[in-house]
């Protein structure tokens, strides 16, 4: 998965029509926000820390930015970074960010 | 309002058999573009195993910050995709005319092989007719 998505990111920094070959540049270049399928749809958003936060959805869902941006600056950041206990970059395991996740995810 | 950017097609094995640029700012060089269109083949194959239920044939969109990718792909396994402005209407319509213009004037061609890069002038120009013809109905002129 990861490398899909990193694959993808480079394709289309290097494919971008308007502003060319950025690719070099960390953080700059045209990134991606989804991709549809027949069966699913994968929505994408990476933070400026790098942290990268993946939606896979129904491929009927609408546009689902605003969903994940949420998800990271309403949940992530409330719940896990503030977690004083918690090491950036670290795998976390944290109740509180689960079930508020839990809870919107199940009113998108 | 709905720019078309690339038109690009590969065939079965990945390998770019036709590319044609219509008004991109940044233009994209050959290797760039035999590159970009075999990573496209393994990306649009990747995705297709990532699929949390089966049956899923690929990629048909993705969008960018700056455009928008459509993509389709025969039931041979020859890929069409096209870049275009972000959100611009009945692309996959057009991709099945582009589809249609393949079979007529590439396919029936006695002289062309399948699986080789495509030279051949009918399919040019009417590629660029179908282009311009969706220009002019989209801006309205």
């Amino acid at each position: 998965m990861f490398g899909l998505l990193f694959s993808l990111k480079s394709f289309t920094a290097k494919l971008d029509p308007i502003n060319g070959d950025n690719a070099g540049q960390a953080g700059k270049g045209c990134s991606f926000h989804s991709f549809k399928t027949n069966t699913y749809k994968l929505s994408y958003f990476e933070t400026a820390a790098g942290v990268k936060f993946v939606l896979v959805t129904d491929p009927r869902m609408g546009d689902l930015r605003e969903a994940l941006r949420n998800i990271y600056s309403n949940i992530y950041v409330e719940y896990v970074s503030k977690n004083p206990i918690y090491t950036p970059g670290q795998p976390f395991r944290c109740e509180l960010f689960e079930s508020t996740l839990d809870a919107y995810v199940k009113s998108l | 309002m709905s720019t078309i950017y690339n038109i690009f097609v590969i065939n079965k094995s990945g390998g770019l058999i036709y590319y044609k640029d219509f008004g991109s700012i940044a233009k994209l060089d050959t290797n760039d573009s035999l590159r970009l269109a075999s990573v496209w083949h393994s990306l649009h194959a990747i995705s297709s195993q990532l699929s949390p239920v089966t049956g899923c044939t690929g990629i048909e969109l993705l969008e960018a910050d700056t455009f928008d990718l459509h993509c389709f792909q025969t039931a041979t396994g020859t890929k069409f995709f096209v870049t275009g402005e972000t959100g611009a209407a009945g692309v996959d319509l057009l991709l099945k005319s582009i589809y249609e213009l393949y079979s007529d004037y590439v396919l029936k061609n006695p002289f062309y092989e399948v699986e080789m890069p495509i030279r051949v002038e009918l399919w040019d120009l009417n590629l660029a007719t179908l282009i311009r013809q969706r220009e002019r109905t989209s801006t309205g002129k």
